[in-house]
């Protein structure tokens, strides 16, 4: 009993701790993705609030607190009020299994850097929470009773499952080579000592593009922002929502985007590994400065696959539909199989 | 075990607490001043036109049943995956037969014009 109560504790410490990074990346990749659209569109973006207006997306924040939220006539209330909660709270729980650093350790006590990093589950957890997102866009676009927020809310479920099969797919050739679905395992294999690198992204390339792209699709960003397309469907799915209700959907989106990078430098950047061994440089393994400097080049390889995500939102024109479905069905399907066929081969050829 | 899903557990509650406290915190906080006019539909200016819970393509419902399909038996091949190091060649041959069987399932689907969208 006393042991139940100490891990909950400690995870529970741990949780707030990650929810507080991913709320202040959130917010962070909002300001990002304001100042850079405005830097590519040369303008001069938000400037006001705070030094170079870093204190925007707070003060948005405050202010989509404060304002009304307005449920439509007709819509139905419960699920209207449910489907932002879904987005937000599964955009959190992902992080239950991502592991920020190696585990450190204070005094005899072993501190895993992450909630459940060790977890048989990983992956398949990613998987099942981001095939639970899809309710909530679903859910928001049919419960408003609005012909705008239903095309969105079909449009982008159609999308998210379409390619969340070719996700599943280049997800699975990485555990062919890892042989587990522990992230921590999966980072520590990419980890090697002579200098080189052996990062996954090297062995997989073609799997890495695939991932890449489904990742874009799945947060519903450029180019595949169906979903929201202006000139068709206004808004899509969040056309008839106002207040913190869009405020959730709005946090969610941008949470999701700094879980997808994550979740590609895990898979495939390498993580939080330095080149080299952390000895070369006098860091022992498992003291808190190494946990602090792999954190550090967790969050850099992460940033720069959030800004990645943004300049890609406004250089590269949205698709059509078709063009979609046709990318998803006919061109990432067949290709993720067949990287899966030649990664099981490679994997058959090393191992006997 | 407990030390490995507990703390899933804890942080799928705070997720869910999380999102409830913003939601009560707009309603707490925001101003509540409803009048008919603001609570209709958007429908680009026009009054709305019947209910919005009309029939859809039934291209969507395609998509759906294709996913089913397909991500089942994408589901299957994760058990074979996460042991395929150890388990040799004969359950690989196996697997390489039942890809095969999916790529055929998915051929016939593609010329029936399945993924076809317009």
């Amino acid at each position: 009993m006393n042991e139940i109560l100490w891990i909950s504790l400690e995870a529970l410490i741990k949780a707030i701790i990650i929810l507080s990074l991913l709320l202040l990346s959130a917010a962070i990749s909002v300001y990002l993705e304001r100042k850079l659209s405005a830097w590519i569109q040369l303008r001069i973006g938000p400037n006001r609030v705070g030094p170079f207006g870093l204190l925007q997306p707070i003060v948005d924040v405050v202010k989509l607190i404060m304002k009304e939220d307005i449920v439509p006539n007709g819509a139905n209330k419960f699920l209207h009020g449910l489907a932002p909660v879904i987005s937000l709270a599964v955009a959190i729980m992902v992080w239950a299994v991502i592991p920020v650093a190696d585990p450190i350790k204070i005094g005899d006590h072993i501190i895993q850097m992450g909630i459940s990093p060790n977890a048989d589950i990983g992956i398949l957890f990613i998987l099942a929470m981001t095939s639970v997102g899809v309710y909530g866009i679903a859910l928001a676009g049919w419960s408003s009773n609005n012909k705008y927020s239903l095309l969105g809310g079909l449009r982008s479920s159609a999308q998210m499952i379409s390619y969340e099969l070719s996700m599943g797919l280049a997800i699975l050739s990485i555990i062919l080579i890892s042989g587990s679905f522990s992230l921590s395992d999966i980072v520590n294999q990419q980890f090697s000592h002579w200098g080189g690198f052996r990062w996954n992204i090297f062995i997989q390339p073609l799997g890495f593009l695939i991932f890449l792209t489904t990742a874009f699709a799945e947060t519903n960003r450029a180019p595949f922002d169906l979903p929201e397309a202006e000139q068709e469907l206004v808004s899509g799915y969040n056309t008839e929502y106002s207040g913190m209700r869009f405020g959730m959907f709005f946090l969610a989106e941008y949470a999701n985007m700094a879980t997808s990078s994550a979740i590609i430098t895990l898979l495939y950047l390498g993580g939080w590994t330095l080149p080299f061994a952390p000895s070369a440089i006098g860091l022992e393994q498992g003291t808190w400065i190494l946990g602090l400097v792999q954190f550090v080049i967790f969050a850099i390889k992460i940033y720069l696959l959030v800004m990645f995500f943004i300049w890609v939102r406004w250089t590269v024109p949205r698709f059509r539909y078709d063009q979609l479905m046709r990318l998803g069905w006919k061109v990432l399907l067949p290709l993720a199989l067949l990287n899966l066929i030649l990664t099981s081969f490679g994997v058959l050829f090393i191992n006997h | 075990m407990l030390e490995l899903y507990l703390p899933i557990i804890v942080m799928v509650v705070l997720g869910v607490v999380v999102a409830l406290v913003f939601l009560a915190l707009s309603m707490w906080l925001g101003s509540r001043r409803a009048t008919p006019l603001k609570t209709t539909t958007y429908e680009s200016g026009v009054e709305p036109v019947k209910t919005a819970r009309e029939r859809f393509s039934v291209k969507f419902y395609m998509v759906a049943v294709s996913f089913i399909v397909f991500d089942i038996e994408v589901v299957f091949l994760y058990p074979w995956a996460i042991q395929a190091g150890t388990l040799g060649i004969i359950p690989f041959i196996a697997m390489i037969v039942f890809i095969i069987i999916l790529f055929a399932g998915y051929y016939y689907e593609l010329k029936k014009g399945g993924f076809e969208w317009d």
